[in-house]
């Protein structure tokens, strides 16, 4: 046998620490992995909900129903001459029922209730002067009023980017508490071992090489239960149900196409952030042992 | 090789030796021997940094080991083989693994060959693979003495190294330290045995250090 399998060898395999390792690096990846997750959901959210709100708007028009039709034509007469105004279109009965679906849903009596007619705009990518759009409506047609969106998007844009900074704080504390646990574990492996230690300075083995010999198990144990931590995650993942019905509001959820490559670095973060921790406990624990 | 200047030591219950001076030479060979508890163990202990001494300084291969940093020392114990009273061993791994330990840590291999040979000259050629705890006294002596000299080492040091040995196997592990002197190793060993003394000032120019009182001195030619 080479002297370094058998330098691998010079630490006993069995200790409890070494199984306290395993199993911490394993909830560790596990929860990581649903940190990670709502990471890029928030993100993909922020994007979604950003892509489809941006550059539309839509007037509303609340009127006598006898004076909805000449209303409409008005607005869209104001809406045709305004620069800024790629296009406006009436929305559909079919249209309004489908998005009153999610709240009432389906099958919905929408001739019993009194709703307004929408008018959907897309706007150019320098947009319609809103200040004179909204006076120039107020004054043509009193019963509509134009919603560029803004109130929606600016609380859903805060709330996924407050989402992700809570999934990547998430994300370090998890690291923070993996590395402390290892920390803890490194030095009860080494407290334990100190018949092996005192046997390797006598046959004059340097800090060095009795480091290492325990960071190696150490940083094994971690990847180990890093990466099973990370598959048990990924298929917990695999299980949530699918969001076809709601994919409007909720479409990004998860991790999606290449997105599922993310998961794979939760191990290999865990085995180095195992290295760096095992490896100044190491040291640190034998400058005291002569 | 081994320089003490005016060396005292004390583990908490007064003075165990006092102003010990002495100056071992490469190539030279000595017996260190004494009453039970007068320091002999406490001497090598010394030679290789196990313990630091009370006062005075301790030179080996030409380094003060009490200022050495515990990489140098390490390096300074990589050149000396310790035949230990206690013998320890690492449990989980086997004897020619243990043998093999002093290659190990800085990265040398041996030859299968050679440890074979040295592991059938100790005795030990038939539990290469056995494990320590089952070897006898007798045993875990000659696998600690060929773990000291698998390395070749510049000074060799053994504390009542035939300890658990018949008279017969004490002989050939002597010849065996003999030989290496003959290449030019520095031996100290602490032994009670007489006889080990008188059997080896036959073969090799042995000189004998002895504790009178607090006091280390050469002995006369009764020895």
């Amino acid at each position: 046998m080479s002297a370094r399998a058998i330098s691998d060898l010079v630490v006993p395999r069995s200790g409890q620490s070494i199984w306290l390792i395993t199993l911490s690096a394993a909830a560790m990846g596990f929860l990581a992995v649903f940190a990670l997750a709502l990471s890029v959901t928030s993100a993909n959210l922020a994007r979604g909900w950003s892509a489809s709100l941006a550059q539309t708007a839509t007037v509303r028009i609340s009127a006598a129903a006898a004076e909805l039709d000449a209303q409409t034509a008005i607005v869209l007469d104001v809406l045709r001459t305004t620069p800024g105004i790629a296009e406006a279109r009436v929305m559909v009965v079919e249209e309004q029922a489908a998005l009153l679906e999610a709240w009432l849903g389906p099958d919905l009596p929408l001739d019993a209730l009194p709703l307004p007619r929408l008018i959907e705009l897309r706007e150019t990518e320098e947009g319609p002067d809103r200040q004179g759009l909204r006076l120039r409506l107020s004054a043509e047609a009193p019963g509509a009023v134009y919603d560029d969106h803004t109130r929606w998007r600016r609380p859903l844009a805060q709330a996924a980017a407050r989402m992700r900074t809570f999934a990547v704080f998430s994300l370090v504390l998890i690291g923070a508490v993996m590395t402390a646990i290892i920390a803890l574990a490194a030095s009860a492996s080494l407290a334990s071992n100190g018949q092996v230690i005192k046997v390797l300075r006598l046959v004059g083995a340097k800090d060095r090489f009795i480091a290492r010999a325990f960071v190696r198990r150490i940083s094994r144990r971690a990847l180990l239960g890093a990466s099973a931590g990370t598959a048990a995650a990924c298929a917990a993942l695999l299980t949530m149900p699918e969001l076809d019905g709601t994919a409007h509001v909720l479409a990004g959820i998860g991790l999606q196409g290449m997105g599922w490559a993310l998961p794979l670095v939760i191990p290999v973060l865990a085995m180095a952030l195992a290295w760096i921790a095992s490896m100044a406990t190491a040291f640190y624990v034998l400058k005291g042992v002569t | 090789m081994i320089a003490f200047e005016d060396v005292s030591h004390d583990y908490g219950g007064g003075p165990l030796f006092r102003d010990v001076s002495l100056r071992l030479e490469q190539g030279s060979f000595h017996f260190l021997t004494g009453p039970s508890g007068a320091g002999k163990s406490t001497i090598l202990k010394l030679c290789y940094g196990e313990l630091q001494p009370s006062s005075g300084t301790v030179s080996v291969l030409g380094h003060d080991l009490g200022k050495m940093a515990r990489d140098q020392l390490a390096e300074t114990r990589q050149r000396i083989g310790v035949v230990h009273q206690d013998c320890q061993f690492l449990d989980h791994l086997s004897v020619a693994q243990n043998v093999g330990l002093p290659l190990t840590t800085t990265g040398r291999e041996l030859a299968e060959s050679d440890l074979t040979d040295l592991l059938g000259w100790v005795g030990l050629g038939d539990h290469a693979s056995a494990l320590p705890p089952t070897l006898s006294g007798g045993e875990r002596q000659r696998a600690s003495l060929a773990r000291a000299v698998i390395a070749g080492p510049r000074l060799l040091l053994a504390d009542e190294p035939t300890g658990n040995l018949d008279w017969d196997m004490s002989q050939r592990l002597l010849m065996l330290m003999v030989e290496l002197n003959r290449m030019g190793t520095a031996v100290l060993i602490a032994t009670h045995d007489l006889n080990l003394i008188r059997f080896a000032k036959a073969h090799v120019n042995a000189r004998v250090l002895r504790f009178a009182g607090r006091k280390l001195q050469i002995a006369g030619a009764e020895l």
